[in-house]
């Protein structure tokens, strides 16, 4: 098998693969993460927000009934492994998409997993603001609406955005299983290849185009979130990029 | 101190309890208070005597229990939230850990209030940098708060506060993170915008020297309770009692046993006069002959007078003493007493 790995047909045969259909993988990878993503942050981000206000002693409490159901749904359906959660959500993908096969048909059950994760990391992000900032908006007759979205949202910036880096390569992980089932993308050509036709190498480019691909999220998303966060950290940063030369 | 007539401040037989999971917290007990306009009225205790829980309830971010509290006439528990938001504009309030938006500038923390009354974004910012100007900002607009010092955040938190015309301006401990001289600074800049706008201020603290430095009337709050109330030079003159006299002068428990001292003590009460206290001993020297010794002095300086207590060594020798006594009761609003002979102290007294 090993020979077979690395015979130079083999090789010639990955490269060609690589070279016709992995760009297009990628592509669909890509725009299928962050589809699935922002659908994911729309719904869950509002639902991560009420999570925070609505408790009791929020901004906004809500009937506790509505905060535990909504609290149940959410670890219910995180509990469901994602390649069963996809199989079982075929009927709703087939009423909305037309179909269960391809790229856009699997951003439904990417969505459908991916927005409790999403509200989890957003209700994180917005329990770590310091509850003083909220008090002084509350004294200034600032309204429950108002605190979300010009104090509650914006402080938060930096953290949500490293949590959604988090989310997005979760997601970017979700695309690829999709492609067992008729999803397309670079899970779909490691699944194809590598499972079904024995094609290692095939596979392994689609994996190394996957970490990739991580790679770049992620620092997108720390630069992104180091960029935006106007807190100490910037300060320091800025002193630590100054003193450097005068020490070396 | 400009003083408008008639109350800007009314709480009424004020209680707050705080339900913990099985007792029940009294943080403040039928509290009546009457601030009036244009009054810098000092509220102090030491920690968890319920200031804080205090001011919170008059703009109703707590809920009191009972009682009500009347700002300008408005009963602000009877408000409905709309209500009760427009009013809250009226209060703004400073907090011990400013409280800034950290990730607007210091301009866009200004406007903020301006942005939840719906004011034109370049009216908003043509007012934030006029405040600027009057807290001596006026370079700091495009700073981040993080970038500042303690100081500076407070002035753009008093910017902030005066950004939508309050009348009534709480400060929460305002101070308490800040070194003396940034205390001073930020003291005064809160009795110039009292005198200069005729803003009501309330002032929380556990500092006695932040209330002699700006408040005219003070309450001192012990256990939920008010148990002094009055104009700043009365209450601190004759503090009245056991909490009163603890916090007026803190280091009257540290008075030496004069058993420590040999020969005779006298013991001085300063009560409101005239020079300070180094003058008298010392025309006594000049006029009596009478050398004395400062075992102790406490003495505190509110307006021209002085308050406190002192004590005095003499040699033990009945006639000096009697006529050092003779002296020194001459002296308006100065009482002075020969403290009991020396005996040996129990140790349990020194603590």
């Amino acid at each position: 098998m090993l020979n077979n790995l690395l015979s130079s047909d083999t090789v010639r045969e990955a490269l060609q693969i690589l070279r016709d259909d992995m760009p297009f993988a990628l592509w669909e990878t890509t725009y299928a993460t962050l589809l699935a993503t922002l659908f994911a942050v729309i719904i869950g981000l509002p639902l991560g927000v009420l999570l925070v206000v609505g408790e009791k002693g929020g901004v906004l409490p809500l009937p506790s009934w509505l905060i535990r159901s909504l609290n149940v749904l959410i670890n219910l359906l995180r509990s469901i492994p994602f390649l069963i959660l996809m199989i079982m959500v075929i009927p709703f993908t087939r009423l909305i998409m037309g179909t269960t096969v391809g790229t856009a048909a699997s951003i439904v059950p990417l969505v459908i997993a991916a927005f409790p994760f999403v509200a989890r990391l957003a209700e994180s992000s917005l329990r770590e603001l310091n509850p003083n900032i909220i008090e002084a908006a509350q004294s200034m007759g600032a309204s429950p609406f108002q605190i979300i979205v010009k104090v509650m949202i914006p402080e938060s910036v930096p953290s949500l955005i490293s949590n959604l880096t988090i989310a997005v390569t979760t997601i970017l992980g979700y695309t690829a299983m999709s492609g067992a089932i008729g999803g397309g993308g670079l899970g779909k050509i490691a699944i194809n290849y590598g499972y079904h036709r024995y094609k290692y190498l095939v596979m392994l480019f689609a994996v190394i185009l996957l970490i990739l691909l991580v790679q770049v999220f992620q620092s997108l998303g720390t630069a992104l979130s180091v960029r935006l966060d106007r807190r100490i950290r910037q300060k320091q940063g800025r002193r630590r990029r100054k003193s450097t030369p005068t020490l070396s | 101190m400009r003083v408008e007539p008639g109350s800007m401040i009314e709480i009424q037989h004020l209680s707050k309890t705080f339900l913990a999971s099985d007792n029940e917290i009294e943080a403040l007990k039928d509290i009546s208070l009457t601030v009036r306009g244009g009054d810098i009225y000092g509220i102090i205790g030491m920690s968890g005597a319920g200031k804080s829980t205090l001011v919170r309830c008059i703009n109703m971010l707590e809920r009191p229990t009972s009682g009500k509290v009347l700002i300008d006439g408005i009963d602000m528990g009877a408000l409905p939230p709309a209500g009760l938001r427009a009013a809250r504009r009226n209060i703004a309030m400073i907090f011990q850990s400013f409280n800034l938006l950290m990730q607007r500038t210091c301009l866009a923390n200004i406007c903020f209030p301006l942005e939840l009354a719906g004011m034109k974004k370049q009216e908003a910012r043509e007012k934030a940098l006029r405040l600027l100007e009057i807290v001596g900002l006026p370079d700091k607009a495009k700073e981040y708060p993080a970038r500042l010092s303690g100081g500076q955040q407070q002035r753009i938190a008093i910017a902030r506060a005066l950004a939508a015309d309050p009348k009534v301006l709480l400060c929460d401990e305002a101070t308490s993170a800040l070194d003396p001289q940034t205390t001073r600074s930020i003291l005064s800049l809160i009795r110039d915008i009292n005198r200069r706008l005729g803003i009501t201020v309330i002032v929380i603290t556990h500092q006695m020297s932040v209330v002699e430095e700006i408040c005219n009337r003070v309450a001192i709050l012990e256990n939920g309770c008010v148990i002094e109330e009055g104009e700043v030079t009365e209450v601190f003159a004759r503090p009245q009692s056991a909490a009163g006299q603890r916090l007026v002068f803190p280091e009257a428990d540290s008075e030496p046993l004069s058993a420590e001292a040999e020969g005779r003590v006298i013991r001085l009460i300063f009560n409101g006069a005239e020079a300070a206290g180094q003058p008298i001993i010392t025309q006594m020297a000049i006029d009596e002959r009478i050398a004395a010794n400062i075992l102790f002095a406490s003495t505190k300086s509110i307006g021209s007078r002085v308050y406190g207590k002192m004590l005095l060594g003499l040699p033990d020798n009945g006639e000096i003493t009697a006529r050092a006594i003779r002296y020194l009761t001459k002296c308006p609003n100065v009482t002075a007493e020969e403290l009991p002979a020396k005996k040996p102290a129990p140790s349990s007294l020194q603590q």
